[in-house]
């Protein structure tokens, strides 16, 4: 976990997110999960094996922590994990200030920043720019953030998105290569259904 | 003058009637979370969530927040309603593609500007474009223009959203809430 990364150096986008985020996640039925796009909809549905208690975007991209929210409102007895990316969470990064001010403790943002638009031929981001997304979050008011470039931060950021007693956002910065590759449904209706039998008995 | 001012006086008293209704008939409909931008036209819809221990009350820095919130409550079993101005709609429209292809439950309220007596130029565009963009989306719009139709047709757009998992936008007229001039 580091702040160390200082202003005026570059941050360090030295991990490979195909390990540090199942490092990071555990044990992912820990959690309901809402992914948005591209990178991290591939890195959890490889992680859950396009399981039950994921709900992965390919579009609507802004949405995940906004949607994450109303699941987190619904649901105060499960931790819902947010995951996204640096460009999904600039799309809509309002959002975070949207949940500050609501502060639900069972509420874990996970984003996964390779600096980078993976999906479009990794055009830089802003984050490669110098945009610090773990600042936004602070000045949106969420009080409890890290941001996790090296092996020794993976501990603390999953004890933080697994223990927060109020909502969390946790930076994890990773080179800009592939997530891993998985072939998941891309049916929204289909994917909504079975999220819902498996928290809710019903469609 | 007092003339004037008795009349004013009346419809505002008839506007807080109508809209207390219209919370009440949402909380009636199960509904636990209200979502919105500050908007005059959705007043006392918004204070009385704020006030309302048993919903959650959620103010979103753009109204597109409310359409993913309302997924992500569907996901965990809850209703959500989002109360927002037409402008708001242009904001929302790329994901309305995920409640659409998803088949979510959806309601929204749109209080309209733009439309009926509308004197600021800037809000006539999307005004005008409110239905034939939920018509291009495949959102199912019902209008109000009397006091008297609002609970009956927030019942029916409820209905319509939580029991037919329908995305449904309930258009709160000019004629109904007046043109104001601000």
């Amino acid at each position: 976990m580091s702040k160390t990364a200082s202003k005026s150096a570059q941050p360090a986008y030295v991990l490979d997110r195909c390990e540090a985020v199942p490092a990071m996640i555990g044990d992912p039925k820990h959690f309901l999960v809402v992914t948005g796009l591209a990178g991290t909809a591939k890195d959890f549905a490889s992680l859950t094996q396009d399981g039950p208690n994921y709900f992965g975007m390919a579009g609507a991209m802004g949405a995940a922590v906004s949607m994450g929210l109303g699941l987190a409102l619904a649901r105060p007895d499960k931790r819902v994990l947010v995951a996204t990316g640096d460009g999904e969470l600039l799309m809509n990064v309002g959002a975070l200030a949207t949940v500050s001010v609501l502060n639900p403790p069972n509420l874990s943002i996970l984003c996964v920043d390779n600096g980078h638009y993976g999906e479009t031929g990794y055009q830089k981001s802003h984050t490669s720019l110098g945009v610090d997304l773990e600042q936004m979050a602070i000045g949106a008011g969420i009080k409890s953030t890290c941001t996790v470039d090296s092996q020794d931060g993976i501990a603390a950021g999953a004890r933080m998105l697994r223990e927060s007693n109020g909502t969390c956002f946790v930076v994890l910065r990773v080179k800009p290569t592939d997530p891993p590759k998985f072939k998941r449904n891309m049916d929204i209706a289909a994917s909504r259904v079975r999220f819902r039998l498996n928290l809710l008995g019903q469609a | 003058m007092a003339g004037v001012s008795a009349t004013k006086d009346k419809a505002e008293e008839i506007e807080i009637g109508w809209q207390n209704a219209l919370y009440d008939t949402l909380k009636a409909q199960g509904v636990t979370q209200f979502s919105y931008v500050p908007d005059a036209g959705h007043r006392i819809l918004i204070d009385r969530s704020l006030a309302d221990p048993d919903v959650h009350s959620v103010a979103l820095t753009t109204e597109e927040e409310g359409v993913a919130l309302a997924a992500g409550a569907h996901l965990g079993g809850a209703r959500s309603v989002l109360l927002m101005q037409s402008s708001g709609l242009g904001n929302c429209v790329n994901f309305m593609s995920m409640i659409k292809g998803g088949n979510f439950p959806f309601l929204t309220l749109v209080s309209m500007r733009g439309d009926f007596g509308e004197g600021n130029p800037w809000q006539m565009g999307m005004g005008q474009a409110v239905r034939p963009v939920l018509d291009a989306m495949k959102f199912i719009s019902v209008e109000v223009t009397k006091p008297d139709e609002v609970v009956p047709t927030a019942i029916a757009a409820a209905t319509m959203a939580f029991k037919s998992g329908q995305p449904v936008a309930m258009l709160l007229t000019q004629k109904l809430i007046g043109a104001k001039a601000f």
